[in-house]
Order: C-alpha cells, then sequence, then structure tokens
C-alpha cells in the first residue's frame, strides 16, 4: 500500500512504530500535490517546503517518542483561515496579497497536536458557492470521472470544493473545511469522502474569514469517518476569543465511532422526499435506512414542515450577515485597493475591481433585505421562519437520536451546468441548509455509486452538541457500504 | 415586489459597489429572480412566532476588564494597501 492511501489512524500507528518517517509520508504528499496540482487546482498555494520542514521536526519529536495526536500528518487548510505568515485570500481578488500576522485558532490547534500543513486549498469566493466555480483563481477540477467519460470535468461540489478534491485524490490526509449552508456536506459528497459540520459553536470561528457569522462553522473533511473524528478532537474546543465559542467538553469523538447503535432510534423526515428527486438517491437513502436497520437501530418516520422553507430562509439570512462582515473591504487598511479622487469613489471602485459577481450579488440582495422599508418584510420575517425551522429539530429530537436523509439532490455534475440561474446552483444545498440554520452537526459519508459511477452521499443530523451520535451511525454506514471506491485521479495512479 | 434599474442602482450605492450602466440590466434580472423565489416566505404564518437572531447556546460572557492584546502596531499596519509611516490613508476628505 501507498503512504498516500493510509487513513490518518494507519499513518499515526505507522509513524509511531517508525514504519516510515514523517519526512517519507509528507513528502509522497507534497509529491503529489506538484504532479496532480497542475491540473486539479485544489490548491491555491502550496506550502511544500514549509511542510518538509516541519515533517524534520515531526521526525525529531517521533524519535524521542513525544507523538502529539497530529505529529507527522499532512493536511490541506481551505484558504479562508487566517495562517500566520502564509498569504491567505479566501479565492478573492480582494485579499490576492493578504498575508495574516495570525494564526486562526482552529488551524492553531492543529498545529498545537503536531500537524503539518500542505498549503492552502481553493473554494468559492468568501465560501460563497456550490461548486467551487466561483475562485478568482479557477475552479477546482473533482477527481472523479464518469463511467466511461474521461474528458468531461466534474464540479467538486462547494465551497470547500478544492480540501474535497485534494483529499480524495489523496494529495493530503485531511483538510479543514468550513460550513455555512452544506460547504463541507455537499463538496464531500460529490468528492466520495467525509465530512462533518460540528454544532455551532464547537469550533472557534476566530480568525476564520466571515461569510455569515450566525451559520460559519468549521469542520474536518477526510476519507474516512474515524479520521474526521480524530481531526475534529484537535479543531474543537471553547475559545474565549469567539463570543458564540461555547464552554462544554469535548468527549472522545473516535472512541463514538465505534459505539454499539443498538437502540438509538434514527428519523426519516418525510419532507426531504422532495418531488423530481432522482431514483437513485431515493435508492441510496433506503439503502441507508437497511443499514441502519440492521445495525440495531429503530426506523421512526418523522416529520419538519418547514423543511421547505429551509433554502429562501438562508438567501435571505446569509446574504444580510454577508452584506455586513463584508463591508470591512474597504480598500484602505488591508486588501486590494482601487485609488480613486474621492473616498465614495475609492470604495466603489475598489470593491468592484476586488469581488466577483456572485459575492457582489449576495452583498447587494443582503443589502437590500436590510435596508430601511424591507427589514421586517425580509430580514425579520426570515430570521422567524429560521426559529421555526429549528423548533422543527427540536420537536424531532424529542422523538429520535439522529436523521438520516440524502446529502444532496444530485451527484456531482459539470463544469458549465446549472450556471445560468443563481437560484438553480442554490437547490444543490435543499438538504443541507436546514441543518445550518437550526446550528446542529450533521455529517456527509459516502454510501455508494450512481449509475453514473459517482459518489453519493448519505447525511447523518444529529442534537446540538452530540457529535458522538453522528459519528456512531455515519460509521456504521460507512462499514456496511464499506465504500472502496476511489476517483480516476489520485495520487497512487500514475 | 421588483426592483426597477433605480433601486437595483441605489442598493449598489448602499453597498459601496461601483457598477458599470451594462451590468444593470443583468443584475435586476438577477436579483429579481431570487427575490421572486425567496417570496415564497409571504405564505408562513409567523405571528407570534420570536426571531432567532443565533443558536442561543454561548451565554454572553464577562470577563475582567483588563488589556488582553495590542501593541502591534506594525503587524495590524502589514496589510495596509498604502500606509504612511503609522498612519492609513485615505483620498483628501476635507478641502
Amino acid at each position: 500500500m501507498m503512504l498516500t492511501e493510509l487513513t490518518i489512524a494507519a499513518a499515526q500507528a505507522g509513524l509511531k512504530r517508525r514504519d516510515f518517517s514523517a519526512v517519507e509520508l509528507v513528502g509522497a504528499h507534497v509529491a503529489a500535490i506538484e504532479r496532480l496540482n497542475g491540473r486539479l487546482n485544489a490548491f491555491i498555494t502550496v506550502t511544500a517546503d514549509q511542510a518538509m520542514d516541519a515533517a524534520r521536526r515531526a521526525d525529531a519529536v517521533l524519535a524521542k517518542g513525544e507523538a502529539a495526536p497530529l505529529t507527522g500528518i499532512p493536511l490541506g487548510i481551505k484558504d479562508l483561515f487566517c495562517t500566520d505568515g502564509v498569504r491567505t485570500t479566501a479565492a478573492s481578488r480582494m485579499l490576492e496579497n493578504f498575508v495574516p500576522p495570525y494564526e486562526s485558532t482552529v488551524t492553531a490547534n492543529l498545529l498545537r497536536d503536531g500537524a503539518v500543513f500542505a498549503g492552502k486549498t481553493n473554494l468559492d469566493e468568501f465560501a460563497m458557492g456550490s461548486a467551487n466555480i466561483n475562485s478568482a483563481f479557477g475552479a477546482v477540477e473533482n477527481p472523479w470521472k464518469r463511467a466511461g467519460d474521461a474528458d468531461t470535468v466534474l464540479v467538486p461540489g462547494g465551497s470547500s470544493g478544492g480540501s474535497a478534491a485534494a483529499v480524495a485524490a489523496s494529495l493530503v490526509m485531511g483538510a479543514t473545511g468550513t460550513d455555512t449552508g452544506g460547504s463541507i456536506r455537499q463538496p464531500a459528497s460529490y468528492c466520495g469522502i467525509a465530512g462533518i459540520k460540528p454544532t455551532y459553536g464547537r469550533c472557534s470561528r476566530w480568525g476564520t474569514i466571515a461569510f455569515a457569522s450566525s451559520l460559519d462553522q468549521a469542520g474536518p473533511m477526510a476519507r474516512t469517518v474515524e479520521d474526521c473524528a480524530i481531526l475534529l478532537q484537535s479543531m474543537a474546543g471553547f475559545d474565549p476569543r469567539d463570543s458564540t465559542s461555547v464552554d462544554c467538553p469535548v468527549p472522545d469523538y473516535r472512541a463514538a465511532c465505534g459505539r454499539d447503535l443498538k437502540g438509538m432510534k434514527v428519523g426519516i423526515p418525510a419532507e426531504y422526499r422532495v418531488a423530481g428527486m432522482p431514483a437513485e438517491i431515493e435508492a441510496a437513502w433506503d439503502k441507508g435506512i437497511a443499514w441502519l436497520r440492521d445495525a440495531g437501530c429503530e426506523i421512526v418516520e418523522v416529520s419538519l414542515p418547514y423543511t421547505k422553507y429551509g433554502l429562501a430562509t438562508y438567501y435571505i439570512v446569509a446574504p444580510a450577515e454577508c452584506s455586513s462582515n463584508l463591508a470591512r473591504y474597504d480598500g484602505v487598511r488591508f486588501g486590494r485597493r482601487v485609488p480613486a479622487p474621492s473616498l465614495d469613489e475609492q470604495y466603489e471602485a475598489t470593491r468592484r475591481a476586488g469581488f466577483g459577481a456572485e459575492v457582489r450579488r449576495r452583498i447587494m440582495m443582503g443589502t437590500y433585505v436590510l435596508s430601511a422599508g424591507y427589514y421586517d418584510a425580509y430580514y425579520l420575517r426570515a430570521q422567524k421562519v429560521r426559529n421555526l425551522i429549528r423548533r422543527d429539530f427540536e420537536r424531532a429530537f424529542q422523538q429520535v437520536d439522529v436523521l438520516l436523509t440524502p446529502t444532496a439532490p444530485s451527484p456531482a455534475f459539470a463544469q458549465g451546468e446549472k450556471m445560468d440561474d443563481p437560484v438553480q446552483m442554490y437547490l444543490n444545498d435543499v438538504f443541507t441548509v436546514p441543518a445550518s440554520m437550526a446550528g446542529v452537526p450533521a455529517m456527509s459519508v459516502p454510501a455508494g455509486l450512481s449509475a453514473s459511477g459517482l459518489p453519493l452521499g448519505l447525511q447523518i443530523i444529529g442534537r446540538s452538541f452530540d457529535e458522538e451520535s453522528v459519528l456512531a451511525a455515519a460509521s456504521a454506514i460507512e462499514r456496511a457500504a464499506s465504500f472502496t471506491h476511489r476517483p480516476a485521479v489520485r495520487a497512487e495512479v500514475v | 415586489m421588483s426592483l426597477d434599474p433605480a433601486t437595483v442602482r441605489r442598493i449598489a450605492r448602499l453597498a459601496r459597489i461601483g457598477i458599470d450602466e451594462s451590468d444593470l440590466h443583468a443584475l435586476q434580472g438577477e436579483l429579481n429572480g431570487i427575490l421572486g423565489w425567496i417570496e415564497q416566505l409571504n405564505e408562513v404564518d409567523i405571528d407570534g412566532v420570536e426571531p432567532m437572531v443565533g443558536t442561543g447556546h454561548a451565554a454572553l460572557r464577562m470577563r475582567d476588564d483588563v488589556v488582553t492584546d495590542g501593541d502591534a502596531r506594525d503587524a495590524v499596519l502589514s496589510n495596509a494597501p498604502d500606509a504612511a509611516g503609522p498612519f492609513y490613508t485615505v483620498p483628501k476628505v476635507v478641502e
């Protein structure tokens, strides 16, 4: 087995036994990045030299028998997390040359635990998008191919599309993502990997470039559920610098993966059986239900009646918060500046040149729904509907422990499809947005292949701060699915 | 609710995003498409429902009134597009 095929769990053990060195492990991944990133465009910035230096330091630590949980493990960091001294762009022309003088809490936690950063992964600009086509640094290619069609370039999903593609193609062993309405789960589903959006408040938002602050949440992406658990263990935890960070103990996530599911109640929400859902998505869902039943779960039909309003609510709340957050990009203190004779003209010229079309559109939507005379009709109404959506989940979780749904309404689509109409693009997030609105944890796990040979993910949604049940149920699906398929483009294929 | 070109111009102005006249028509169509789609929320009965402003799991915390950060002028200025000494610069705003 090649080093790039290992799971994080296996690599940890191999490094400790000194079966291979951190330099060998990181070097294999750096070589894969050098070979494949020109094609996949999964990284905006590759930090190969720093990674190899870190690997040498990791070997010194390992030689002393002092390994931390992630010592020597190469990861990709979504280019939305500020990294001290390493350019952080949010995939925007606005921040093309921004070099943070500080480290985000999530990446600082990973570094504390010994992780090695191979580079900054591509994304939709400011995390706004569902296909990773909105990056100022170019689109990301999904390493998967439709069966018998090696030419068509598929999207990796978004916004954490670079992280998903890099993990799927074995350029790194895991990656950080952020999820505001599905940006970890949907690309995980499209790229055949696992990814969890933890409970809002579980991972600090400090130093993560803000999109919609009441929704943004960092989480891990990896090829197995257990690897996600290992990464989340390091990423999670209370941070006094984030006023929405929650001070509650972080349980042993890895142990939760092996938990017995006997007696667990799994809710199947009727409203997720949307009209026009492809039969193969429905079939994958039914298989997931059967697997959990076989694992000892009790299957319960539940109703979340406000599900259908989730997306529309999201596309008021998220743009409103985005218009407020992105007001900071004024061309004065950091980021791009387009000089103009007056301050207002300079703002307008800077923001016109610095933001891409989708970001400009969302800022304008948000500005409108917050503007005098429209605030109550749009923003306040959306906040109330959001509360109804949350109550749906609270009611469901009085009956059941987790919910099982598909992650996305389709497998990965081709670059160029669904691009004319913003609303069509937004519909990719129909199943992921409601959990974001409620703030509850949710995970995508690969469950099988479509007729076209592309991965399909299932989503497990849990109670607030009960990531353990989510990981346990996702692990059971992973075991039952025994999903061993790999994408056409990957490190091991020369 | 449908946005006319003057309203689109006004929103762009509020957002401090410059738009070209040639963008106006396409932008108007896209924004109206999104607005038309979110109109569906008007059918929801929201009487007596409190607005949700966050998940509310984190209570606002008190801390000691002491300096926890600072004295980092050069780091703060390190990304300024046009710093002059220890200052940010802007176009002249007072004649």
